[in-house]
């Protein structure tokens, strides 16, 4: 039968591992002090595509919309077993929220081309908002099963899918296509395969081979430059190792509705977490330091 | 998209199942009502589903204004088209200027659909909600009586205020039990307004083949006191320690994510971001560092212990009673000294 999954991922800043130096005296984040990872969940929405594809056939495509250096999750996403990854990059989509992301993201699966499922992680570790995966189902029209925490069943044009609802769990039914957000409980991603990486880290972004041929030979005119862009991406294109290269106006984004200034919700203000320690009683760990706190909580009416 | 209404209604969605109401709408209702109050527009609250009249007393009494009932045979069953063109619906009809939903997993599901419908601005998982002015210094224009929508961000480390100042109606959704649920007041009024569903069969586009639900294990939100265990515990034998701790008080056993992930206790006894939230009168923190997702689901309580080995331990900064210990020499001595008084 063969399903055409579309799986969106995103790079993030690692969360977990914030310390001290992560962010700046000012209150913003120091991004260059935190490595940037493929977001946790969006591994797991991986897995579920390439499940998939195992099981039923059909094909893998990935997409992330950020900065060029986002190129580095589409590559572990080659390496893991996609068959072809989308970067959707421009200066313009900068400072979107969520719904500016999930309409630049839903114009970008509109254009790649038909698709049956489209799969998302449930949330980023950076925004935490669980919010693009709906949106972007509202967009594309689609319906949408959001926490999938096991591998899904499909036959043909029907989809089987077990949610995760806090305190159970429940298995819905519906129609291709629809879009589905997945949770770390839904399968252990599997690692990225040494041939493909061998065979894929020379994958590439026009705008990356542009840097590169910028840095090997700076003076050279400009369109002789464009024209060397052009000759190394047809020959990476032909290996199929060109990540393909969208902007706004490829997708047709509407640009009223992208970037800060297309985004309904703003930042007001960011304070960071101080905590300031000086509030507590410090109680020796003996039977009388204990028995007096135990004393003054029962004074007071805590216990008891 | 919706011309914002500075004379709309706040709105609170009363999540329901099978008859049932959820805490969070009860708890939201009363930020609600402080919200609606200083900016002079009444509350109001959006109940769907089938023969679910009865519950529209309850909402009143907690604080709405008006109950918009829609009962429908087809509303039965939350999914999330269906739900998500009825609430689409009455936004437009009625043009309210906030709309605040638990951040369940059925508020998670449908705000987000809500919110891209209607074109609007969300902020999920708040944990604090206030009216305040935005200054767009760019356009040079300053917005007044906005919702401020805070919340932690970036992993827990900052808290972010965010605004939305024209894509109305400003959604929201906050997790359970971060709002404390005022009592209800029985001796108020309210109206309750029917609203046709105007939803086809051919709108419910799945199916629900099976369904479990566990009842959950314990309450924590009801205990007054819980003693809750974390990675320094050490094992699940262990946690004896920290029942036997709990019985004396005649309090719940908790724990953090850590804990629970390590097989330690069960997830009804999490406590934290991703578990439950809680505000007892006492709150004993063993062998938990105090990492911000775990603060975050207990700094509210009104006197916390904490017990550790690691004087830096974050946990530290927001206790009361701080011993640096070993939990296993320290919680038999509290023991000891529990049982000596009583």
């Amino acid at each position: 039968m063969g399903y055409r999954c579309v799986v969106l991922v995103k790079q993030v800043p690692d969360t977990k591992k914030v310390t001290g130096k992560a962010m700046n005296d000012d209150g913003t984040v120091n991004r260059a002090a935190l490595p940037a990872i493929f977001n946790p969940e969006d591994l797991n929405a991986l897995e579920s595509a390439l499940r998939i594809r195992e099981r039923y056939g059909g094909t893998v495509t990935v997409i992330t919309m950020g900065a060029p250096a986002a190129c580095d999750v589409l590559r572990d996403a080659l390496y893991r077993g996609a068959d072809r990854v989308i970067l959707m990059t421009d200066r313009r989509a900068a400072g979107s929220d969520t719904l500016a992301t999930s309409h630049i993201l839903s114009c970008a699966v509109k254009h790649q081309g038909e698709f049956d499922l489209v799969i998302c992680g449930r949330q980023a570790i950076d925004g935490d908002t669980a919010q693009v995966g709906p949106q972007c189902a509202e967009k594309l029209g689609i319906p949408q099963i959001t926490y999938v925490e096991a591998d899904v069943e499909l036959n043909d044009r029907t989809i089987r899918a077990r949610r995760g609802v806090g305190n159970g769990w429940e298995t819905l039914e519906g129609p291709l296509p629809v879009l589905l957000t997945v949770t770390a409980e839904a399968n252990v991603p599997r690692p990225p395969a040494a041939r493909r990486i061998m065979r894929c880290k020379r994958a590439r972004a026009p705008i990356e081979m542009r840097r590169e041929i910028d840095e090997a030979d700076p003076d050279a005119p400009d369109d002789q430059k464009q024209a060397a862009v052009e000759k190394r991406c047809e020959e990476l294109k032909a290996n199929g190792l060109l990540i393909e290269q969208v902007g706004l106006d490829d997708v047709s984004a509407d640009l009223d509705w992208v970037g800060l200034r297309g985004s309904p919700t703003w930042v007001n203000r960011i304070q960071t977490i101080v905590l300031t320690g000086s509030g507590y009683k410090s109680v020796e760990p003996t039977d009388e330091g204990v028995a007096a706190m135990v004393h003054e909580l029962i004074e007071d009416h805590t216990i008891g | 998209m919706i011309e914002p209404n500075p004379k709309g209604e706040v709105w609170v969605f009363a999540e329901q199942e099978d008859g049932q109401l959820s805490d969070v709408p009860l708890e939201l209702m009363g930020r609600a009502r402080v919200l609606a109050d200083q900016l002079g527009v009444p509350v109001g609250s959006l109940l769907l589903g089938s023969d679910v009249a009865p519950l529209a007393d309850r909402l009143v009494s907690h604080g709405a204004d008006r109950v918009y009932l829609v009962d429908d045979p087809l509303l039965a069953q939350y999914q999330t088209n269906s739900y998500a063109k009825v609430v689409c619906d009455l936004i437009h009809k009625h043009r309210p200027q906030m709309l605040l939903y638990g951040a369940t997993p059925m508020g998670r599901d449908l705000a987000p659909r809500c919110a891209s419908a209607c074109r609007c601005g969300l902020t999920a998982d708040c944990t604090d909600l206030e009216i305040g002015s935005h200054e767009d210094r760019a356009a040079k224009k300053t917005h007044e009586n906005l919702l401020m929508q805070i919340r932690p961000a970036f992993g827990g480390n900052i808290i972010a205020t965010i605004v939305n100042v024209r894509r109305w109606p400003q959604m929201a959704t906050v997790r359970e039990g971060v709002m404390p649920m005022e009592p209800p007041d029985a001796a108020r009024s309210g109206e309750v307004i029917r609203e046709p569903a105007g939803v086809e069969p051919t709108d419910l586009v799945m199916k629900l083949i099976e369904q479990h639900r566990r009842p959950k294990r314990v309450n924590l939100k009801a205990a007054r006191i819980i003693v809750a265990g974390g990675a320094g515990v050490g094992s699940r034998d262990n946690f004896r320690l920290i029942q036997d701790l709990a019985n004396a008080l005649g309090g719940a056993v908790g724990g953090s994510r850590a804990a629970v992930d390590g097989g330690y206790i069960g997830h009804d006894h999490q406590v934290g971001q991703t578990g439950t939230t809680v505000r007892p009168a006492l709150y004993i923190a063993c062998g938990i560092s105090g990492a911000v997702q775990h603060r975050a689901g207990m700094d509210q309580s009104a006197k916390i212990i904490a017990v550790n080995t690691d004087p830096d331990a974050p946990i530290f900064q927001i206790a009361h009673y701080g011993i640096v210990g070993d939990l296993n020499v320290v919680l038999p001595k509290m023991i000891k000294a529990v049982k000596a008084r009583s």
